[in-house]
């Protein structure tokens, strides 16, 4: 089971992620190019740019600055996010056997630091979404959901590795909800780890490009 | 005041000739359906930042339900996933959220994280509810004055120029060699006016003809195309709202002039000089002939030294300026504003938030010539810009936009603010020093 979740299950699901992604993307630059021309039109490196960092940089906007205990958690949760997955050095010695390639390790005590904020953020931005009535509002059955796929490969994860439970189901379970994310993100709202660069790019030279207006 | 505003719809509704065309629906829906729109849709995820971005939310007690991306959600949002099949209750909850929650000012997507454009949005969801006979009655009428007349009053062109003709008359009684010209060719500027001015306040226009005097300058008023507002913009019409701004691109390009130059009127700088090129559906995004604001042209006069303020005559009282959401956020001109100030006024007092971070008046959008029913709910939302002024202190607001100018001085009422509105116009008229040119002494 758990060779074929590491191996060819690994697999497919990383075609679908990368490749969802680009048929994604591929769409979409071709729909744009048909009826997006305003996005051609006005195109403006600086303005795009600066519209994408201020809102990469805590705090860097007004509207960050307004929720700022928000801001820092969606930051850090963002943060760990990635670098968990990426850098833990367990999943290193993965990527290294799957491409022949891989990156610095971070010690184990700060990935599962890490690890304890992305849980803990998660946790914050569940009772925000109950509390807030303009969130809660918005907020379908599918958010919920999807709030908890992108932190349960982190707390099976965080399981498995205080074998904390039955150590090789956990681990399984750590690896299905892994791939179960990666499958998702091209086809949700999560799409927008590569979509955000765009949308804000947009609004940089619709504000700032045309107007001199800043967008954050 | 709720069930004022519920006894309108009510009759709007009962007099709508409501369609209920699915298939139109869905024409739209494909239309618009591009790159940026589903994009927007999908990646929403809902962390409810723009809510207090937006003064409707802020005015009315952040109601949830008056969050932008509520707005959105659960109109545009909603068609799209039942594909266009909907009922008419469903789009008078369209109608409310389109005209009387939203006025585009487009403030909320500076503060949303993925920069969602939900002023777009509405357009396209005023679109729809247009299409199935589902717009503000009053808005429809000024958008049939645009068809027949080329202006949203229905002036005819005979009625315009005895107004130019006597409004030049009128000058002559303080000045000397003021002339409002009709049909120039190769003028510098091409005037364009908002129709509100030859019936309401036709000395803006008398204003403007000397100003121009003062700072000797080549202009023309064009007996055609010389509306520079777009009702059908926000009626929803977007057919008629290209030709609306075709017929000032192509009277000016007819005469042969260099700029074409508006009035004190915010959302006929944006739908000329932004959305105009996209209603009419030219190439490239840009307007065919420059278009500047009136309040570049002032600022100009002003750095130039063509106009020369009397200081002795400068504004006493404390001054605030009011931001026009299209003059400022939307027409980047903030800047210039805040240095004309300093010619005209002695105390100057900023709002908080300014600039391009302006709240909306609450007359915007259309709401305003939606008429006098809707004027509770125009003063529910304009809570905000209320607080704002009040909390400057200061006695005379200068508006370079007539909805803003009429919201400001209906708040003054309504809240007990004591102030007064002012146009640039009026203001410059009223300081400037008199040139030997034009001086009758």
């Amino acid at each position: 089971m758990y060779e074929l979740l590491i191996g060819p299950a690994f697999w497919i699901t990383f075609s679908i992620f990368l490749g969802g992604l680009i048929v994604r993307i591929t769409f979409l630059y071709r729909l744009s190019r048909k009826k997006d021309q305003v996005f051609y039109n006005h195109v403006s490196f600086s303005w795009g740019l600066k519209s994408i960092l201020h809102w990469l940089v805590p705090w860097g906007s007004a509207s960050m600055r307004k929720q700022p205990v928000f801001t820092f958690v969606v930051f850090v949760f963002h943060l760990s996010l990635l670098a968990v997955p990426l850098f833990l050095n367990a999943h290193n010695m993965l990527w290294d056997e799957a491409f022949g390639l891989s990156s610095w390790s971070i010690p184990d005590v700060i990935a599962d630091a890490l690890t304890v904020i992305t849980l803990a953020s998660a946790v914050f931005l569940f009772i925000r979404r109950i509390v807030r009535h303009e969130v809660r509002i918005l907020t379908s059955a599918w958010d919920y959901t999807l709030l908890f796929l992108t932190v349960a490969p982190f707390l099976s994860g965080f399981l498995a590795y205080h074998q904390l439970g039955p150590y090789e189901s956990m681990m399984i379970l750590h690896i299905i909800f892994g791939e179960i994310l990666l499958i998702i993100i091209p086809f949700s709202k999560l799409g927008h780890m590569i979509l955000f660069f765009f949308t804000r790019a947009f609004i940089g030279f619709e504000m700032g490009g045309r107007r001199g207006a800043r967008s954050w | 005041m709720v069930s004022t505003i519920q006894t309108t719809l009510e009759k709007e509704f009962k007099n709508a000739d409501f369609l209920l065309d699915i298939q139109k629906i869905r024409n739209i829906l494909k239309a618009a359906s591009g790159a940026r729109i589903r994009t927007w849709l999908s990646i929403c995820s809902r962390c409810g930042l723009c809510a207090e971005s937006c003064f409707v939310y802020l005015s009315n007690d952040c109601d949830p339900k008056l969050s932008p991306a509520y707005k959105f959600k659960y109109t545009l949002g909603q068609m799209y996933r039942r594909k266009g099949k909907v009922d008419r209750t469903f789009l008078e909850k369209c109608y409310e959220i389109a005209w009387l929650q939203c006025t585009m000012c487009k403030r909320c997507s500076m503060y949303c994280p993925f920069g969602i454009d939900i002023a777009t949005m509405i357009a396209i969801l005023r679109n729809i509810c247009h299409s199935q006979g589902i717009r503000p009655k009053s808005l429809a009428e000024f958008s049939e004055n645009c068809r027949k007349a080329g202006n949203h009053m229905g002036i005819p062109v005979e009625e315009l120029i005895d107004t130019c003709d006597w409004m030049a008359e009128e000058t002559e009684e303080e000045f000397r060699g003021v002339e409002i010209p009709v049909d120039k060719p190769n003028a510098t500027y091409m005037y364009t006016i908002n129709p509100r001015e030859p019936v309401y306040y036709p000395q803006d226009i008398s204003n403007a003809a000397v100003i121009f005097a003062a700072a000797q300058e080549s202009w023309t008023i064009p007996s055609f195309g010389w509306d520079c507002t777009n009702l059908p913009m926000f009626t929803g019409d977007q057919k008629l709202a290209g030709q609306q701004v075709r017929n000032v691109y192509e009277k000016a390009k007819e005469l042969g002039i260099e700029k074409v130059l508006i009035t004190e009127c915010g959302h006929a700088y944006r739908s000329l000089a932004f959305e105009g090129p996209y209603l009419a559906g030219y190439a490239g995004g840009k307007p065919p002939v420059e278009i500047v604001h009136y309040v570049k042209l002032i600022y100009e006069y002003l750095k130039e030294g063509r106009i020369q303020i009397d200081p002795q005559k400068k504004i006493k009282e404390p001054v605030t300026y009011q931001d026009p959401c299209n003059v400022s956020r939307n027409g980047g001109l903030w800047e210039e504003a805040r240095k004309i100030i300093p010619y005209i006024a002695e105390d100057f007092r900023d709002m908080a938030p300014n600039r391009d971070r302006n709240h909306c008046c609450g007359g915007g959008g259309g709401v305003m010539p939606m008429g006098p029913d809707y004027k509770p709910a125009r003063m529910a939302s304009g809570r905000i810009k209320a607080e704002q002024i009040k909390a400057t202190g200061a006695k005379i607001v200068i508006a370079p936009c007539h909805n803003c100018f009429d919201q400001i001085n209906d708040l003054s009422e309504e809240y007990d603010l004591g102030v007064k509105a002012l146009s640039l116009k009026e203001v410059i008229v009223e300081s400037m020093v008199i040139p030997d040119h034009i001086s009758k002494y």
